[in-house]
């Protein structure tokens, strides 16, 4: 998984909480309400940086100077904005995450799913050390593989190219997806398979035509996660990608830090617009995850 | 396992499915392998890093790191990381998922427990740098919101969050609790839901109240993901880098100093490739043993359970 907060996004809405129905019995009492407003208070602190942010996004420079981050903005300038936008080619930035992500989601699915078909249908002997194996390398730390990675990319003529960081996340994603797909086809209905093969079908035939479209919803789940994580991941672009041209979205606001051109606002509309992206992407492809994982957390 | 007819015909069935493994293996060798093995190599000489000359150390870069301080600093603050994104977010997470799961889901509805529950787990989807830029401009001495607020209640001398000693590690804890406390909530509730209500109810009905059944029922029910939730934070703990890296740099004095910032520090800082790579290996061990320990006492955990019944 990823670097730091190596935490699966899971789903955050849609579920109901089932068997909650309210209940006439408890609608009474006082003590509710002080249980609500505490956890009401919470939410408040925990979205109090976002607000934050957001009211000082969209101030200009002498605003912020004389009344100070805590005010509203007394007009909506975009300066902070346009500023961020032109100093780190933000449409460049956005364009090598999203090509970044979106090819390691494609082809670390596409990997996760052979590999797993061998080891989880194919019953691969052997199949719990391999699958200790990708256990390990998910949870190894970046740092133990990135100075041999660097000076390979160097030899290959990778070096500063955003297709070392492709082939990298592809394999590391996987790690969980092989994992995950394993356990999920280990339980694949033996009968389908059996059914198909009498029909004369071949390995092959049998993944495109019985394993996959099952496994799709899955798949779809996979997809999303890998291009969440690689979308946030920081250590290995921060290493691999060394020029304006190839940085990815996290990588150009944290390299702004501490210039003397970023003022508050500008920092703030930064931040603001790096994590829109991640944010949209979640919520567009929130009914995908409810419909998929509540295999990720436990088997 | 059975005759030996039946396991030849096995053999039969799972050799051909070796070309799937095939791409796999091989990715695996060239980019995680590979380097893995490359890093323990370097880790064995001086060496400058590109085209400077390597030369044999042996385990001397080892035997160096046992009298460095920063080297020791840098474990004793992933103790602090572990405190800040396993110990209080699965606390708290779990008093969170059960009040809003059993308490205000029951009395005023599903929705405002999902509202809730989506609240705090913003956090958890934004870049992690993100987080820590916004961060630390809110902690920032001058003109930080959290200072100002500070300033308009009368303090004089608002302290410098990331800039003093003291407070620079409890103020990275502080903004780590708040980008993980989502996770334990989210999964937690999720682990809920599998439980059978009416152990709620006959719980009440025998006049349980919600801390009892706290004890009694949830925190039992819920233990394998309290694991994984255990197991796949601390690790993360273990690796913590970016936040480091954003809010602090490790500073001041190196205070905030963690394993995998101290060597990415020495690979691209101070060019000493071989002991950047030495420290890297050590906390790969490191990790290696924590989940080992974490995953042996999972299993005895659940040996005891099925034994116990």
């Amino acid at each position: 998984m990823s670097t730091t907060t190596a935490t699966t996004p899971v789903v955050v809405k849609g579920t109901a909480v089932p068997g909650n129905k309210v209940d006439a019995r408890l609608h009474r009492g006082v003590g509710r309400w002080f249980v609500l407003a505490a956890a009401g208070l919470f939410a408040l602190a925990m979205l109090a940086p976002f607000v934050i942010m957001a009211m000082n996004a969209f101030k200009s420079s002498a605003d912020y100077s004389q009344n100070g981050p805590l005010s509203l903005p007394t007009a909506f300038y975009t300066d902070g904005l346009v500023n961020f936008w032109n100093r780190t080619q933000f449409p460049l930035k956005l364009l090598n995450s999203i090509m970044i992500s979106g090819l390691v989601a494609v082809f670390g699915t596409f990997l996760s799913l052979i590999t797993a078909y061998a080891i989880g249908i194919g019953r691969v002997k052997g199949r719990v050390w391999i699958i200790a194996v990708f256990l390990i390398a998910n949870m190894l730390p970046q740092e133990a593989i990135i100075y041999p990675l660097f000076t390979m990319a160097n030899a290959v003529g990778l070096s500063n190219s955003q297709w070392s960081v492709i082939i990298i996340f592809t394999v590391i994603q996987s790690a969980f997806g092989i994992y995950l797909l394993s356990s999920v086809l280990s339980t694949f209905p033996v009968e389908l398979l059996e059914a198909a093969a009498l029909d004369g079908a071949g390995r092959f035939r049998i993944l495109w035509s019985v394993v996959y479209p099952i496994l799709r919803p899955t798949l779809g789940v996979l997809m999303v996660f890998f291009f969440i994580w690689t979308w946030n991941e920081f250590f290995i672009p921060l290493v691999m990608l060394t020029s304006n041209a190839t940085q990815t979205v996290p990588i150009a606001l944290a390299s702004l830090q501490g210039d003397r051109m970023m003022d508050a606002p500008t920092t703030n509309a930064g931040a603001l617009v790096s994590l829109l992206p991640a944010l949209l992407f979640f919520l567009i492809f929130q009914r995908t995850l409810t419909r998929g994982v509540t295999a990720g957390a436990v088997k | 396992m059975a005759t030996t007819d039946t396991t030849t015909r096995r053999r039969a069935t799972w050799v051909p499915y070796l070309p799937y493994l095939i791409p796999g293996a091989l990715a695996f060798l060239l980019v995680i392998g590979y380097p893995l093995v490359m890093n323990v190599y370097y880790s064995l000489f001086k060496w400058k890093g590109g085209l400077a000359p390597m030369r044999w150390y042996g385990l001397g870069n080892y035997a160096d790191l046992l009298a460095d301080e920063a080297f020791w600093t840098s474990f004793r603050n992933s103790i602090s990381m572990v405190v800040a994104m396993v110990v209080v977010p699965t606390v708290i997470g779990l008093v969170l998922a059960a009040v809003l799961f059993d308490y205000l889901g029951r009395r005023f509805g599903a929705r405002v427990a999902s509202v809730l529950r989506a609240t705090y787990y913003l956090p958890q989807i934004l870049p992690v740098a993100v987080a820590g830029v916004v961060w630390n401009w809110i902690l920032n001495a001058q003109d930080g919101a959290v200072n100002v607020i500070l300033t308009n209640l009368g303090v004089t001398d608002p302290p410098d969050w990331l800039g003093n000693p003291q407070l620079a590690m409890p103020s990275v804890m502080l903004v780590l609790i708040w980008v993980q406390i989502g996770y334990p909530v989210v999964i937690f509730m999720a682990a809920l839901q599998r439980v059978d209500p009416e152990l709620y109810e006959a719980a009440e009905l025998d006049g349980a109240n919600w801390w009892a059944r706290l004890r009694a029922i949830t925190l039992p029910q819920i233990k394998p993901e309290t694991f994984v939730v255990t197991l796949t934070c601390t690790v993360a703990a273990l690796k913590v880098f970016a936040p480091v890296y954003v809010l602090t740099r490790g500073g001041p004095e190196g205070t905030t100093l963690v394993p995998s910032y101290y060597s990415f520090l020495n690979f691209f800082d101070k060019s000493k490739v071989g002991y950047g790579a030495a420290v890297a290996t050590v906390l790969t061990i490191v990790i290696i043993i924590v989940a080992t320990v974490i995953l042996q006492f999972q299993a005895r955990a659940e040996r005891r359970e099925r034994e116990g019944r």
